[in-house]
């Protein structure tokens, strides 16, 4: 392999596994924040037994993503150096702001809460979760600045052979960012609930600290319930967009080759990459020009025109990304976030039972669910970063231009292999804490009244 | 001073803070393994660092985040041509970060070693690594006309980058002994106090050395002349008051000279670099300056505001929380760690 197609392996290597834990940090510490301003509002113990129980889940979390945060950071310049330099005036300064802005307040007030809980009076205390939650989603708007700027290039100006910033503001009102922000704000809420759910009724099972689990499982259905249908509609309406600022992006998402008016949605579709044609494929008629338009009827561009268009726009090329890959990650994503819904209806009458007898099956199927908003985050990634190609920068600026000079491929595969060996072997003793702690629930965890209360 | 300079200024401050803070960080975690002679001792160790260490690493995040915004040439070469070394970089911290977080969650006395182990690699290499990175910035490496670097891991393991490597080892595990004085009691206290003795000389016999090289190794001579002005003199009299300091048991004072030692010397290092940010051996032509690799002077202006607001205010409550967790740490207090 060369550098290029290296580079893009580890991009996708690490860049998947960092988020696999930063929607449960999003999700999970506001679930956290919320549960200790009722500790404080009630003076009720059992909502410390929770903050402390899903906190210590929390940490481990947390360490593990901010771990595998630090490489993202670097590998711009290390793998993509030309890139960095091209997008550096526009594209340096969200990365920037995001550490001075959030990095800090993050980990200064986490270290905070760890450690201050008999240092500092209850509300300070909870200032300091609640410090943690916008630092954290502020840490995720910026970052979306930063890819927004990719997937929806705003307020720049090519000029001394870059692009180069004219409109500062531009970037954090991008109209890609505010669908974009939204929807990874509630997939966090959505990671979290089943996180919730799935440890609540397997310690219910467990018939251990009924009360405490009884309240948390409910909590996450509630919750679940708010993250999965906003994430929902927002994902719809960002669909509207894509289809207006991506073309290409969507219409691989549908393997739609040929433009419709209406337009037919693929419910299952096998094609043939090269020649461009359905080998097998069952459709809804009009359904995507529905979706699409909120209309039986109106025109969707197909792969093979978006094509011939953007030779005529930015010359000669491949201008199609992987289309089996966009289409399935997109139903996956979809698939599972569509499944979800139905799931914590499930939970729903389960939490509200008067007791805990449920078939082995629902118990099954409850407590398993906790992998599919994981599998959702990371298709929908895919599809996002896979639709986009060729591209880096939509439109401005071509992948096989942003890879690093100066770099061998002996180097990347030498990085590539490293992380991937320390990423995977860190797999096993997260898993060995978070079945530990799971498991041990509520036991050994010290709860009492904050000795330094009100002050 | 144009807004090129104060991005230089600001990167060299962010440096500082980052020297200075995760300094003493890597200190202690180099010293976990010597002076935590059982698991409560290790544990008292790591809890003195605790609330802090995570932030302090956030100066080195700014730190590159900068460097990106503002000279995003200077990110390029030195990110894609240090490739190897900062992968060794980067995997440290990782293993760092995690084994401060997991270690003490499990009873498990192999569990435990194995992260005590993390802990003290990752910090050791980071402390050397950084060392070898400064020492190859200021003596210059190969770059070619289009701001590419043309040299190879190898090329950065020059011996004076090797002394370079040992100077920042032996000043942070100096600056983290002292820091454990300040912070522990009893036992560790007093093994804290005889091994920062015992540090003292040979670091500033390894500091005088480096320093001695760079005049030959590096234009720093030029850059600085026979009278190299009042900071590195400052510099040179912090470390040497060091071993008095420490052998009338005025800690305190210690920890300000290292401190000061530390800062000053980043100073001496950015400004021997000043106006450049790397230095091509290949042609001097070719060298990588705050001009030719900056961003343009709209995103320099728009930085420059973000930075005045939130600099302020990341001190603020980064020196709130050291306020709080000010008592020292004995066996008997609450351990998270």
């Amino acid at each position: 392999m060369d550098v290029l197609a290296l580079a893009r392996w580890q991009f996708a290597i690490v860049t998947v596994y960092h988020w696999l834990f930063v929607p449960l940090t999003l999700g999970l510490g506001l679930a956290i924040a919320l549960m200790e301003t009722q500790y404080v509002r009630s003076g009720d113990v059992k909502y410390k037994t929770m903050v402390k129980f899903w906190g210590k889940l929390f940490l481990v979390n947390f360490a593990i993503g901010v771990a595998t945060g630090l490489f993202q950071e670097f590998q711009f310049g290390m793998n993509w150096s030309e890139y960095s330099r091209f997008v550096g005036d526009i594209f340096g300064a969200p990365l920037a702001i995001e550490a001075l802005l959030a990095f800090f307040m993050e980990s200064t007030f986490l270290g905070i809460w760890i450690f201050g809980w008999d240092k500092v009076s209850k509300k300070v205390h909870l200032l300091s979760i609640w410090m943690v939650v916008i630092g954290s989603n502020l840490s995720a708007f910026w970052i979306l600045v930063a890819n927004s700027f990719m997937q929806h290039p705003v307020g720049y100006e090519l000029a001394n052979g870059r692009a180069e910033m004219v409109d500062f503001l531009a970037l954090p009102t991008n109209s890609y960012l505010w669908n974009q922000y939204p929807h990874v704000f509630f997939d966090g809420v959505a990671t979290a609930a089943f996180f919730i759910i799935a440890i609540s009724i397997y310690q219910l099972k467990k018939n251990k600290n009924q009360e405490v689990f009884k309240t948390s499982l409910k909590f996450g259905v509630a919750f679940g319930l708010v993250g999965t249908l906003f994430v929902g509609l927002v994902g719809h309406s960002q669909a509207q967009m894509i289809i207006e600022q991506q073309p290409m992006k969507m219409a691989a998402a549908e393997a739609l080759w040929e433009t419709e008016n209406p337009a037919s949605m693929s419910l299952f579709t096998i094609g043939d990459e090269e020649k461009m044609e359905d080998v097998f494929a069952i459709k809804i008629p009009a359904a995507l020009s529905f979706l699409a338009y909120n209309k039986f009827e109106g025109e969707i561009k197909g792969i093979k025109d978006i094509q011939k268009e953007y030779e005529k726009t930015y010359g000669p090329g491949n201008y199609v990304p992987p289309v089996a890959v966009s289409y399935w990650s997109f139903r996956i994503m979809a698939g599972i976030g569509t499944a979800m819904l139905g799931i914590l209806l499930l939970a729903w009458w389960v939490a509200f039972k008067n007791n805990f007898e449920i078939p082995p099956l629902v118990y099954k199927i409850l407590f398993f669910s906790i992998g599919m908003p994981y599998l959702a985050n990371s298709a929908g990634w895919i599809f996002t970063e896979v639709g986009r190609q060729p591209w880096t920068v939509f439109g401005v600026y071509r992948i096989e231009n942003s890879v690093s000079i100066a770099t061998t491929a002996g180097e990347v595969w030498f990085s590539m292999i490293g992380f991937t060996l320390i990423y995977a072997a860190l797999v096993f003793p997260t898993v060995y804490l978070w079945k530990k702690f799971a498991n041990a629930g509520t036991d050994g965890l010290e709860i009492h009244e904050s000795i330094k209360s009100e002050n | 001073m144009d807004l090129n300079t104060l991005w230089f200024v600001l990167i060299t401050v962010l440096f500082v803070g980052f020297f200075f803070f995760e300094g003493f960080d890597f200190g202690v975690g180099i010293l976990l393994p010597f002076l935590g002679k059982d698991d409560k001792s290790r544990r008292v160790i790591i809890n003195t660092i605790g609330p802090h260490w995570d932030g302090n690493e956030v100066w080195l995040l700014t730190a590159g985040g900068a460097i990106f915004a503002a000279f995003p040439h200077w990110y390029a070469t030195m990110f894609s041509g240090f490739y190897i070394a900062l992968f060794l970089l980067v995997a440290s911290l990782v293993v760092r970060a995690v084994a401060f977080e997991y270690r003490s969650k499990s009873e498990d006395p192999r569990w435990r070693n194995l992260w005590d182990w993390c802990i003290f690699v990752g910090s050791f290499v980071s402390a050397l690594l950084w060392g070898v990175a400064l020492a190859n910035l200021i003596r210059g490496v190969p770059i070619d006309g289009t701001m590419t670097y043309t040299g190879t891991f190898f090329t950065l393991l020059n011996p004076y980058a090797l002394v370079g490597g040992l100077a920042t080892l032996s000043m942070f595990t100096l600056h983290g002994a002292i820091f454990l004085t300040l912070k522990t009691t009893d036992d560790i206290l007093e093994t804290s106090r005889a091994t920062a003795r015992k540090l003292w000389l040979p670091t500033t016999i390894i500091l005088l050395l480096f320093v001695a090289y760079s005049y030959v190794e590096t234009d720093m001579f030029v850059a600085l002349g026979i009278n190299p002005g009042s900071i590195p003199i400052i510099a040179m009299l912090a470390i040497l008051s060091v071993g008095t300091l420490l052998k009338a048991k005025k800690e305190g004072w210690a920890f300000v000279m290292t401190g000061i030692t530390i800062a000053f010397s980043t100073i001496i290092v950015f400004s021997g670099l000043f106006p450049r940010v790397m230095v091509s051996t290949t042609n001097p032509e070719w060298s990588l300056t705050i001009y030719n690799a900056s961003s343009s002077q709209y995103t320099l202006g728009i930085m420059s505001i973000v930075a005045a607001i939130f600099v302020p205010l990341v001190l603020l409550y980064q020196g709130w929380s050291y306020w709080v967790f000010k008592k020292r740490i004995s066996k008997n207090s609450e351990l998270e760690y």
